[in-house]
């Protein structure tokens, strides 16, 4: 245990005296916090809505299968009631709802005005009002029809409701991402590198000659970065905090305890690169190419999976950051609850499990 | 009594089985110093990685004090202490640290076998909090040596140790080492320097893989089949090409600012003198040559 401690001082010391990349390791989250995100915008299709009709009348029918006809969306069930709505955002298998008010038709040709409700999942705001603004020039597409042929307008009002994020802050869509993003490159990169250099400046022969095992010698490289990554999720917060203004929704404590896991999963993830690596060139290479690519592109942080071609929605699925960000969006900006993230927690945990046992047995306890 | 035993270890790297130990044996008693000399790329690293159970050989077997380098490797990597060819400390680490670093890892601490060290460890100490990388190339070795040797290990292995050491840190390296044989530890040392080879009590002079001979310097010397003789003139290079067409002639190689020289046969320094003349060489000097182990090495190869 001493031999222990003593090896993972010396991995803090390492990390300590280099100030290049502890600037780096500390400076890259807040930079990438405050100026990333701004520059996402993402074209949307596809996406999954659904349609309550309580009026069931000839107006409603027009309006929702011109809506069916866009290729923006794709109504997946015409639920009868309101009551299971919740549910189904909270699972995030819709983006969308649109309520029909009992009497539509009614009410429109004897008001001449009528209104229809638009629901959206603004945790992810630029798709929310993209949505929302596909769904406005649909209705008043319609209502131009109706007007073509009759004398007094016809006005048909869509009342927009944004779900999670009523203000259409920017910040909730980017700061998981960019969670899921510095977590992979620190704790992926960093330790893949650090056990690396041990192969590369030759330490890693003299530490083999010694009686402390190989296994402890992966181990105690993985500590400091643990709690390294620890500080950065908690600047991370802190900056969304009071520099974005974005409440943490839910539980911080299962929102530490997942990104706990998910550091985990990175760690395991580096360790693996560094076995199978020996210089230190590679080890970046690959963290760069292998992890920091996925995330950015299959963790539905800048481009929503649904649009994806299915072989590379298959793909998302390998991609831990995926897991992480559905989990730290429900979490932090919806507000759920662990029954809600179990899923996503268990593949995550299932991955670490797997690469652990993959890394262990290709360990070598010699230099070839 | 034996403590380091190896048998006919063969050593190959890659697809292409490049052969890089062949066939090599050799034992080296308790508390002995013992040398493997030879040029670079002769398969001194890859003996001491075997033997240090960093790598597996392909044939052979080998053991430390009775324990095999393949199945009781656990055991031997407490038991001996290890310092590799090129610098391989912590850098960013200082003197202390690196000190410190290494005798927690073998379960020790610097105070309990600070007796070991402290001949050398004094000359490193007005540095210790020094960054290791700091230090010039002699400290550094100074310091590796503490490090290897803080668990009082048995069996010492020092791959090239005073390679890019200069003269004197070289020579107060060989001094350290021969203290450290009087406290029964048996030294394992590789070096190119030929000069080196005479300080140790036996030592394997190796090429391409295999052991050319193994004795100690003295007998390595003594064995020395011919009478040598070294030769100077004005110019070395033409001397050198008269040399080698003399008909006589058994060996000639520069040495220094001298040229090695044997006859075939009985040795005729007035007819070699008159040959040279001929050829137009000028202020020969012709003197018997005490044979080195450099000599014995090229008589080896020959």
């Amino acid at each position: 245990m001493k031999q222990f401690l003593t090896f993972v001082k010396k991995e803090f010391l390492h990390v300590l005296r280099d100030k290049k990349t502890l600037f780096i390791l500390f400076g890259m989250p807040i930079v990438q916090i405050l100026i990333f995100g701004f520059a996402l915008t993402n074209e949307v299709k596809n996406s999954n809505i659904v349609v309550v009709d309580y009026a069931k009348d000839i107006a409603s029918q027009e309006i929702i299968s011109k809506i069916d006809a866009s290729r923006y969306f794709e109504i997946t069930k015409s639920l009868a009631g309101s009551a299971t709505l919740e549910a189904a955002f909270k699972t995030g298998e819709i983006k969308m709802a649109i309520v029909f008010p009992e009497g539509f038709n009614n009410q429109l040709l004897h008001e001449n005005k009528a209104q229809i409700q638009v629901i959206a999942d603004a945790s992810d705001p630029n798709t929310a009002t993209t949505l929302t603004n596909y769904v406005s020039s649909i209705i008043n597409d319609y209502q131009a029809q109706l007007n073509e042929t009759n004398p007094v307008p016809y006005q048909i009002k869509p009342e927009v409701k944004m779900l999670y994020n009523p203000q259409l802050k920017g910040a909730p869509n980017f700061v998981p991402g960019v969670m899921a993003l510095i977590l992979m490159l620190v704790c992926v990169m960093m330790t893949a590198i650090s056990i690396v250099k041990e192969k590369e400046m030759g330490t890693m022969e003299i530490l083999l000659v010694s009686p402390f095992k190989p296994i402890m010698i992966i181990l105690s490289k993985a500590v400091p970065y643990l709690l390294l990554s620890m500080v950065n999720v908690i600047t991370i917060l802190l900056l969304s905090v009071f520099v974005l203004d974005l409440p943490i929704a839910g539980s911080i404590l299962l929102l530490f305890a997942e990104s706990t896991l998910f550091i985990i999963t990175c760690l395991t993830l580096g360790i693996f690169i560094s076995i199978k690596t020996d210089s230190m060139q590679t080890a970046m290479l690959i963290s760069l190419l292998g992890m920091l690519l996925p995330t950015l592109l299959f963790s539905g942080f800048m481009f929503p999976i649904e649009n994806m071609p299915l072989p590379l929605q298959w793909f998302s699925n390998i991609v831990p950051s995926k897991w992480y960000y559905i989990i730290v969006k429900n979490v932090m900006i919806k507000g759920l609850g662990f029954s809600y993230v179990w899923k996503e927690t268990l593949i995550l945990f299932g991955i670490t499990i797997f690469l652990l046992i993959i890394s262990l047995r290709s360990f070598k306890i010699r230099l070839a | 009594m034996e403590s380091v035993v190896v048998k006919n270890i063969t050593k190959t790297y890659g697809k292409e089985k490049k052969i890089a130990v062949d066939d090599v044996s050799f034992s080296v008693n308790k508390g002995e110093l013992f040398g493997l000399i030879g040029p670079d790329g002769a398969g001194k690293t890859s003996i001491f990685r075997v033997l240090t159970t960093l790598l597996l050989a392909d044939r052979g077997s080998a053991s430390i004090d009775g324990l095999d380098v393949v199945t009781d490797f656990k055991s031997i990597r407490n038991t001996i202490g290890y310092m590799p060819g090129r610098f391989s400390l912590y850098q960013d680490l200082t003197v202390e640290e690196n000190l410190s670093f290494f005798a927690t890892l073998f379960g020790t601490t610097i105070q309990e076998n600070y007796d070991l060290i402290k001949d050398i460890y004094i000359q490193i100490e007005p540095f210790k909090t020094r960054r290791a990388g700091k230090l010039s190339g002699g400290m550094k070795q100074k310091l590796a040596l503490c490090c290897a040797l803080i668990h009082k290990p048995n069996v010492l292995f020092l791959d090239e140790p005073t390679t890019g050491v200069d003269p004197v840190s070289r020579k107060e390296f060989w001094e350290m080492l021969k203290k450290l044989k009087e406290q029964d530890i048996t030294i394992i040392v590789s070096t190119p320097y030929m000069d080196e080879a005479n300080l140790c009590d036996r030592i394997a002079l190796i090429q391409e893989g295999k052991i050319l001979s193994i004795d100690s310097p003295k007998n390595i010397i003594d064995n020395y089949p011919d009478v040598l003789f070294a030769i100077k003139a004005d110019k070395m290079y033409p001397l050198l090409q008269a040399l080698s067409v003399y008909p006589k002639r058994l060996a000639s190689y520069a040495f220094g600012e001298f040229a090695h020289f044997s006859f075939q046969g009985k040795p005729n320094q007035p007819d070699l003198l008159q040959f040279l003349e001929n050829k137009g060489i000028k202020n020969i000097e012709i003197k018997e040559a005490a044979v080195t182990i450099e000599d014995s090495f090229i008589k080896l190869l020959s």
